[in-house]
């Protein structure tokens, strides 16, 4: 039985403010609440509390292994595809936890995008990559206008108008990436989440992506997972800092404005993370 | 490539640049009107100013925490490093001046509402310039006019001699009648708060300067 999620209104949840969620913010697009990974017997991610807040640009750092993929994995129920994992607690959607059996994980992926580290377009023409994912989700509109639309929003159509028919792998890795941006905004989702979306990238190519992120925060919820702490610092609004125990399994240790954790985090190991004293 | 990749950050950097002039506007603003309220006695209008000082304290607290911010989360290099630098010197510069307005107003409150020794003259002539050195440099440092930037302090020689004016005639004055010691002090304190103010406006031509071309230079004004 699939259960449609409602989209988002006004009336949606006020929920008070509290440790896991940063100061300053009403709405929420999505919540964990005591959400822990398991990978067989291996605990990855323990009692995650985090209120992620709406058409803001959420960064999650820390050091390897401390669980970022896997956090942001959950919350678009990516982790369905590993078959050793397991989720505990509760991933709100809308009100909805999108871990309950009646909700369909393929609805929870299309209102929940993903862009990933290395841009993978399909091996179509540019135009068929944002097409793709609107046809086969029934879109019955003016598809020449939709496409142009989603490149222009991912700022891409002024370098892709002249040759939509040629193939996506032509296309240099900056822009390719911003392809799969057009085609991940096309089905118009309310997140997007972004696993390390420029570390392939050269300098020039990840700032433009980091623009573009800032742009299409106005729109949507930006989650984005980044090795890169420079970056988180220069384009999130919220930072979420998290960090390995003894057993190896990740926390979440701090969850705040960017600027305050960059200038005056509230724990030690944050600090001691960003300034380089260990990671 | 011509584009524009930071733009959400060069828009943070132009905000800070209008709030470093917007707190200029607001200190020539004081210092014009403590000079015009010594003129005049005014009592309601000095004690305004002195209460009014803590919003500019304020402004500049908040400048230095969005300079830091950036530092902190934009990583500035080359010119952005400079203006960002340069805006925590001047934003410092401008609070130290917007103090001298609020020593005027603590002045004027101690001379009371006596007569004044003698005629303001010499003092509102130092406060035009030093407001016009600051107005001038407020707007070298929004176009980066290195030119204006390296002439402005040159006008600091005539507040100085202004100063200098006064200076004799208060002395003159004691020497006549010692019993004029504390109302000639407190003329010339308000004298020697302009005479800072205008070098002051010397000291952010010289950050001016830095932030256009990297160099620190220092005005010698003797």
């Amino acid at each position: 039985m699939t259960v449609a999620i409602e989209r988002p209104s006004q009336a949606q949840s006020e929920a008070s403010r509290t440790s896991s969620s940063p100061s300053g913010t009403g709405r929420y697009a999505i919540e964990a609440d005591k959400m822990s990974v398991h990978y067989g017997n291996f605990c990855a991610v323990r009692d995650v509390d985090m209120k992620v807040p709406t058409n803001k640009i959420t960064a999650i750092i820390g050091p390897s292994g401390c669980g970022k993929s896997t956090v942001l994995r959950c919350f678009n129920r990516m982790n369905d595809l590993i078959s050793s994992a397991r989720v505990e607690g509760e991933v709100l959607f809308q009100g909805q936890n999108i871990y309950d059996d009646e909700v369909d994980p393929v609805e929870v992926r299309r209102r929940i995008g993903m862009v990933f580290q290395k841009p993978n377009p399909f091996p179509k023409t540019i135009f068929e990559n944002v097409a793709w994912g609107t046809r086969i989700n029934g879109f019955r509109g003016d598809m020449d206008e939709m496409v142009e639309k989603a490149l222009q929003s991912a700022a891409l159509w002024d370098e892709v108008k002249d040759k939509l028919q040629q193939s996506a792998l032509g296309l240099s890795g900056g822009q390719q990436q911003r392809l799969c941006i057009a085609r991940a905004i096309a089905v118009e989702p309310e997140i997007i989440l972004m696993d390390e979306p420029a570390s392939a990238l050269d300098p020039i190519a990840t700032l433009r992506i980091e623009d573009l992120m800032k742009e299409l925060s106005v729109k949507y919820t930006i989650i984005v997972v980044t090795h890169n702490m420079q970056q988180a610092a220069r384009t999130s609004d919220f930072t979420a800092f998290f960090s390995v125990d003894d057993k190896r399994t990740g926390n979440l240790i701090e969850f705040d404005d960017t600027e305050k954790i960059f200038t005056n985090p509230s724990q030690k190991s944050t600090e001691d993370y960003i300034t380089g004293r260990f990671g | 490539m011509g584009q524009l990749l930071r733009t959400s950050f060069v828009r943070e950097l132009e905000t800070l640049q209008t709030d470093t002039l917007m707190l200029g506007s607001m200190v020539i603003q004081a210092l014009k009107e403590s000079v015009e309220a010594l003129r005049h006695r005014d009592m309601e209008t000095a004690r305004r100013l002195i209460k009014e000082d803590e919003v500019i304290n304020k402004r500049r607290f908040e400048i230095e925490a969005d300079c830091l911010r950036l530092i902190a989360t934009q990583q500035p290099m080359a010119g952005n490093l400079r203006l960002i630098a340069a805006v925590l010197e001047i934003s410092t510069e401008l609070e130290r001046i917007g103090d001298y307005a609020k020593g005027i107003g603590r002045i004027i409150l101690l001379i009371g509402p006596e007569t004044l020794l003698k005629p303001l003259v010499d003092i509102p002539r130092m406060c035009e310039i030093a407001t016009d050195m600051l107005q001038d440099a407020l707007d070298a440092f929004l176009n980066q006019d290195l030119e204006a930037a390296r002439t402005i302090p040159l006008r600091d020689d005539e507040v100085d001699a202004l100063y200098n004016q006064v200076h004799r005639d208060l002395i003159a004055m004691i020497l006549e009648d010692p019993t004029l010691i504390d109302r000639s002090n407190y003329l010339l304190w308000a004298a020697h708060n302009l005479e800072r103010a205008a070098d002051r406006v010397t000291n952010i031509c010289e950050r001016i300067i830095f932030t256009v071309t990297g160099e620190f230079i220092e005005f010698d004004m003797n």
